[in-house]
């Protein structure tokens, strides 16, 4: 093993005590990590889970041995919020063989961003499906890759999305809109939950 | 970057972990779970849980622990939970409820603002 710790470490405070999550999903290329590294204070690192395909057993040593395993990388940032809270923003692709992960690796997520390619807005249906199923709170942005411009009814329509999700447009690249993009999903969280009759509840794993 | 875990056989972390899968359900270390060191490495401890003791002498997430150490998360969350049951280490758990707390909320929010 190489040197354990990077030089460029930035450590927490010390009464950092309560760690969430925050979930970047979207298809191959969408703008995740550059999303994530715009609005972090550390340098995104990558680490992978492990997991058999039935979806269990996380480090079942004897699975990944046999060849049954599945593995997943993402990538994540950090953001200091106050003396104790900080938000961890999770890089992940929406591609099937993730969402194997999503309950353990994610569980206790506050919500999700979908990142879409406007250019390739199928790759965003099967994150938006697995999300609703879960009840994840999510909000959906579509990052401007200069492809064909498209208005927001014929994005919502071509999405299926639920009229009550926030859809709005980004630059991963700038950390102004990420932020935006960040706010607009809390917002949204809030008012979910303000809200009894639409209060979605996760399942405590 | 090179990923982690990419390059070590099974049999290393077989070797590191004892070949116990205590990572399950049971396992209490969430990807964000806050580590703290509670002692400084001491000589011929397992070079892992030393490099631990070394990230954790402020909080550090189990997710970060993982990277740094570039190991995958559920070997990474067995070592931890046997430097916890020495009491090398003590946990800041995420606070876990089926409906996000209105304060915390707000708190993040200004927090965001605020970045
Ligand atoms: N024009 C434009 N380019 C962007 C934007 N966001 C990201 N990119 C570029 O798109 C490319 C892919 O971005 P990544 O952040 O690596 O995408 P990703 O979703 O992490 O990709 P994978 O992890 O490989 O699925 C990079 O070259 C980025 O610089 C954006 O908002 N506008
Ligand atoms: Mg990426």
């Amino acid at each position: 093993m190489d040197s354990a710790t990077s030089e460029t470490r930035t450590p927490l405070g010390a009464s950092a005590d309560n760690g969430l999550k925050i979930v970047v999903v979207g298809g191959f290329g969408a703008g995740k990590t550059t999303m994530v590294r715009s609005v972090s204070e550390i340098r995104p690192l990558n680490t992978e889970e492990t997991m058999t395909q039935a979806g269990e057993a996380v480090d079942d040593l004897s699975g990944v041995r046999g060849k049954t395993a599945t593995t997943v990388a993402f990538d994540f940032g950090r953001i200091t919020l106050d003396a104790h809270n900080v938000l961890y923003l999770f890089g992940a692709p929406g591609q099937e063989r993730f969402w194997f992960l999503w309950d353990r690796l994610f569980s206790g997520t506050l919500g999700a961003v979908v990142l879409v390619d406007t250019r390739r807005i199928d790759d965003s249906w099967y994150a938006i499906d697995r999300l609703e199923k879960h009840g994840t709170p999510f909000i959906v942005a579509c990052n401007d890759f200069g492809g064909p411009t498209f208005t927001p009814q014929q994005i919502r329509e071509a999405l299926d999305l639920d009229p009550h999700v926030p859809l709005v447009n980004c630059d991963a690249r700038s950390r102004e809109s990420s932020k935006i993009v960040l706010i607009t999903l809390v917002e949204h969280i809030q008012a979910l939950y303000a809200d009894p009759a639409r209060a979605p509840r996760q399942e405590l794993v | 970057m090179s990923r982690p875990g990419r390059d070590d056989s099974p049999d290393r972390l077989y070797t590191l972990t004892g070949g116990r899968s205590r990572s399950g359900p049971d396992n209490p270390f969430d990807l964000v779970t806050l580590v703290v060191a509670e002692c400084d490495p001491v000589p011929g401890m397992q070079s892992e849980h030393a490099a631990i003791l070394r990230l954790t002498e402020r909080p550090t997430a189990v997710v970060e622990i993982a990277a740094e150490l570039k190991l995958p998360v559920s070997i990474t969350r067995i070592l931890l939970s046997d430097l916890q049951a020495a009491g090398r280490v003590s946990a800041r758990h995420p606070r876990k409820a089926a409906v996000p707390d209105p304060d915390i909320l707000e708190q993040v929010l200004v927090g965001l603002r605020n970045l």
